[in-house]
């Protein structure tokens, strides 16, 4: 560097000799990366995240809201009315009991449909069953159904037909058992993959699922038993449309600026009906349903509705944080930065 | 922990006499951007045609890798230069008569538009290109053959990660597991896809197509362990001639995945290329998920007995 470079100029002479040409002067400014479309503002400043292009570091999850959202709602439904169902026979309430068992088998008919629908492959769904692993949650789920499903379906059967009294009994009774599991397990499903706001969602999410699949079988008992024998199904409902909303304000805490998909969006909006509509639902069968059957019925569908916006609204919400690499990088590029601080 | 296996993956999954772990060392530093890797990788395994069309992001038009593309190069420009890089931009000798000519010319501005809205400056001009062809990177814990519920994942003798087309029944869990956003479900087949490391080519003691094709050695097939000591010599010796930018991204054993077998040489942070700056394997949360999966499941129960019969009294 001498004298003469150090006093910039405006316009290049093309024939002055201690200037170089500025024939690539404006190449770098097609590089410059592209902001994401979502959520980029409140994650970070502008100037310290970078991204290629702004496109997602993760592959789109190759499920449909449908199927996988759907089955999510459905396949708690099912566990958690077994559940009931159970305690409904041994406390002596039939018809609560059967209203269950027929509700469960039901959903549960559509999980299967939904699962196999989903496949790539729907022909070789039971390849699910080459293996056993731990590591899975999908092959783990698969085993839970195998060991639910036929019992679910045994206690329906019975408790319609009359018939065989005492298998449907043991059938209700390993059906409650299981269900348990299979009202919770799918937590586990979504949160054991990279995507940001179901991964860091993994402390609460398995609560979160179990408040809103008891809070769904709780409208489906206000639903279909008589008042007279809907009060378990009362109470089951409140206390999951509580849980529910206590597992999702603490993940929304603690998962810091992944959270926000869970706030705005589609993932958010849906998210707020359903707490809306769960906790309105729970309250009005507690305090009207007791009496009012059509206060009940109204309770109970508002609760099956709220069930459903929250299990579209996780999955979207998911779905919308793995879309934006701003969720990807930065609490990885934060954690880089603060080992101490980071999550065990 | 039980769910993860240590450094030797064939090892663990019960290959009791294996061959060495294989892996590619991708040295991004001298990669020319000519795509002949993507190509090779294409004609080998007969990969579909995927996007053909214009992305708009630099020379890239292959856009990222997916079920039909195994390997995938970066393009990124940066108005910033190597370090002790000659960027070309010299002045050209000139004849006596034209530096005479404008030695007593005093210039003046036009105002015309220059680069980033800033005043024309020589500094401006200093400009780099990164190029970087990514791929699988064969994960030591892999995300995608531990969630894989049929099996159709499964690790080599070479330590490598293959699906097994012919079990693959669609299912796409490997698809959000995976930390790097690699493996991907092919639409109109409904499988999903992703590089095998040639395990073809591999069992008969050919090196895969893409570091085949590679003419400037920018990708590197070999057994991992001599591969890491070759990239600690290479970063050493770009250290050495002033490229501080120079870094490996995926040669740590002790990372989120335990290391890649496949792994890379980057001038930048690895976001600027696409790629995750700290993954992690999803089921090194796992068991805690158990936990708590276990908990609210007996908690349900307890809840469900407690409405039932705690109201009695």
């Amino acid at each position: 560097m001498n004298a003469h470079d150090s006093s910039q100029t405006d316009v290049r002479l093309d024939d002055s000799p201690e200037l170089r040409p500025e024939r690539e002067a404006t190449v770098g400014s097609a590089g410059r990366r592209r902001r994401p479309q979502r959520g980029e503002r409140l994650m970070v400043p502008d100037a310290e995240f970078r991204s290629y292009y702004g496109r997602p570091v993760l592959q789109e999850t190759p499920w449909q809201a449908p199927d996988i959202a759907g089955y999510l709602f459905l396949g708690g439904l099912a566990g958690a009315s077994s559940v009931l169902a159970a305690t409904a026979e041994l406390s002596g309430r039939p018809r609560l009991a059967r209203a269950c068992k027929t509700g469960a088998l039901c959903a549960l008919g559509g999980s299967l449909y939904a699962l196999i629908h989903d496949l790539g492959r729907p022909q070789r769904f039971l390849y699910m069953l080459r293996t056993f692993k731990v590591t899975s949650p999908m092959s783990v789920g698969t085993w839970i159904l195998t060991a639910y499903g036929p019992q679910a379906g045994l206690a329906a059967a019975t408790a319609v037909t009359g018939l065989f009294p005492r298998l449907g009994r043991a059938a209700t009774m390993g059906a409650g058992l299981t269900g348990g599991a299979v009202a919770t397990y799918t937590a586990a499903l979504v949160a054991n993959t990279a995507v940001p706001a179901w991964h860091d969602g993994h402390r609460e999410l398995p609560y979160l699922f179990a408040g809103s699949a008891a809070a769904s079988a709780g409208g489906l008992g206000m639903l279909a038993a008589p008042l007279a024998e809907a009060g378990p199904a009362r109470r089951l409902a409140l206390a999951g449309a509580v849980a529910e909303y206590a597992a999702a304000k603490r993940m929304e805490r603690r998962m810091g600026p992944v959270a926000e998909p869970l706030k705005r969006g589609p993932g958010g909006l849906l998210l707020r009906l359903g707490t809306g509509l769960s906790l309105s639902g729970a309250a009005a069968g507690i305090l009207l349903g007791r009496r009012d059957r059509r206060a009940a019925v109204a309770a109970g569908a508002a609760l099956l509705a709220g069930a459903i916006c929250t299990r579209f609204g996780i999955f979207h919400a998911g779905l919308d944080s793995s879309r934006d690499p701003a969720y990807t990088v930065e609490p990885q590029r934060a954690r880089l930065s603060h080992p101490s601080q980071a999550p065990s | 922990m039980t769910l993860l296996e240590p450094d030797d993956p064939a090892t663990s999954s019960g290959y009791a006499d294996h061959p060495e772990r294989m892996g590619f060392f991708t040295d991004t530093s001298v990669c020319i951007g000519c795509k002949a890797c993507e190509v090779a990788c294409k004609e080998w395994n007969h990969v579909p045609e995927d996007l053909l069309g214009f992305t708009g992001m630099s020379f890239d038009n292959t856009a990222g890798l997916g079920a039909n593309t195994w390997r995938h190069v970066a393009f990124v420009e940066q108005p910033r230069r190597l370090g002790r890089q000659e960027s070309g931009l010299v002045a050209a000798d000139l004849p006596a008569g034209t530096v005479e000519a404008a030695r007593d010319r005093t210039p003046a501005s036009l105002g015309l538009p220059s680069h980033d809205g800033a005043t024309g400056s020589a500094s401006d001009m200093e400009f780099r290109w990164l190029m970087a062809s990514d791929v699988c990177k064969h994960c030591t814990h892999a995300a995608c053959l531990d969630v894989c519920p049929t099996g159709s994942l499964f690790r080599t003798e070479f330590g490598t990660v293959v699906v097994q087309e012919d079990i693959c029944n669609g299912c796409g869990y490997c698809v959000p597991a995976c930390p790097y956003g690699v493996i991907a479900k092919r639409e109109d087949d409904g499988r999903v896809w992703k590089c095998t490391l040639c395990y073809d080519r591999l069992t008969v003691g050919q090196e895969p197509a893409c570091a085949k094709s590679c003419p400037t050695d920018s990708i590197q097939f070999g057994e991992l362990g001599e591969l890491r000591e070759r990239a600690a010599r290479r970063v050493e010796q770009l250290h050495e001639a002033g490229v501080e930018s120079a870094r490996l991204y995926g040669h740590d054993p002790g990372d989120g995945v335990g290391g890649t077998g496949a792994f890379f040489l980057l001038l930048d942070e690895p976001e600027v290329y696409g790629l995750p700056p700290d993954p992690v394997v999803t089921t090194r949360d796992l068991p805690a998920m158990w936990r708590h999966v276990a908990v609210a499941a007996t908690a349900l129960l307890t809840v469900a007995a407690a409405v039932t019969w705690g109201s009695r009294t």
